[in-house]
């Protein structure tokens, strides 16, 4: 079970404030696709995904992207029971979709990376550590279906 | 060839735009890497790894070092970086997964110094970069991106 500090929680909210979800979550999601190819697999009813400008454009991936960046936000609200708040989005994933939890790490990446090229100053170091141990958690929380 | 030619154009712009500061983002990544991920502190138990150590300073310059020499070299890495393996797998026996974690440090560095330029196309160019590197440096390794998570009781 993933512990946060009181700094840790500060260092993540503080600048979960600060995200626009909509653009962020269409961005991580698009990147995520362009990035790790295999990944488009599971999102083939989208439509366009031939190119890197197709995909960053796709209103279904930005759409998806929203919804998947919000649970996000669902998960900073309760840093302390990250299994209890994915328990069901872990089910649709393992069960159903099958994703390979691998992919949710990527993923968890690829959102660090976003707040990097937004956030220059604010990302120190330390800041980037909270929120890796938010990624890693939320990824140990989606994949808690396959233990 | 290793990298397509898109890709390495990619690249190739990146590093000329870096110029002589290659070794201020490296170091910025092993920084970022003793922090995010302390149980890779463990190789440099040697050195003085406070914030802004010249030792840390003097390492990174290394790392830049290494992958400058990789961006002039991509149709040769395995040759190229030899010694490097050679170092890095049977002397200092360095966990694989680690490389993958600095690479990760590296892009998240490179994406705040140089946003405008981290587009999605030049994103996945540096990841298939990186990934020929650590191929070269730990053939037994995998791709980056795919962290595995400190302190995780998977």
């Amino acid at each position: 079970m993933v512990h946060f500090t009181a700094e840790e929680k500060a260092a993540i909210t503080g600048l979960w404030g600060k995200v626009n979800v909509e653009e962020a979550g269409g961005e991580a999601l698009g990147r995520l696709l362009v990035v790790y190819p295999w990944t488009q697999r599971f999102f083939d009813s989208f439509g366009n995904l031939s190119s890197a400008s197709a995909i960053m454009g796709n209103p279904k991936v930005k759409a998806h992207g929203k919804k998947v960046l919000t649970s996000f936000g669902e998960a900073i609200k309760n840093l302390d029971n990250l299994k209890g708040a994915f328990a069901k989005l872990s089910e649709l994933h393992c069960d159903k979709l099958h994703v390979d939890p691998e992919n949710f790490r990527l993923l968890g990446n690829v959102i660090v990376i976003i707040l990097a090229t937004h956030f220059s100053r604010e990302f120190t170091p330390d800041v980037q550590a909270a929120w890796q141990k938010l990624v890693s958690g939320v990824a140990t929380a989606l994949a808690h279906k396959y233990h | 060839m290793v990298l397509a030619p898109a890709d390495r154009a990619a690249v190739l712009a990146l590093w000329r735009k870096l110029g002589t500061n290659v070794g201020i983002y490296t170091t910025e990544a092993l920084e970022r890497i003793f922090v995010a991920f302390p149980s890779s502190k463990t190789y440099f138990l040697h050195l003085n790894l406070s914030p802004g150590s010249a030792q840390v300073r003097a390492h990174g310059q290394k790392v830049a070092e290494a992958l400058s020499l990789a961006v002039n070299h991509l149709d040769d890495l395995p040759h190229t970086l030899s010694a490097l393996r050679e170092l890095h797998t049977h002397k200092l026996r360095v966990d694989p997964v680690f490389f993958k974690l600095l690479c990760h440090c590296l892009l998240v560095t490179l994406a705040r110094h140089y946003p405008g330029d981290f587009s999605p196309n030049m994103h996945a160019s540096l990841v298939k970069f990186l990934n020929h590197v650590i191929s070269a440096l730990a053939p037994s390794s995998g791709q980056i991106g795919r962290v595995v998570a400190e302190g995780s009781c998977v």
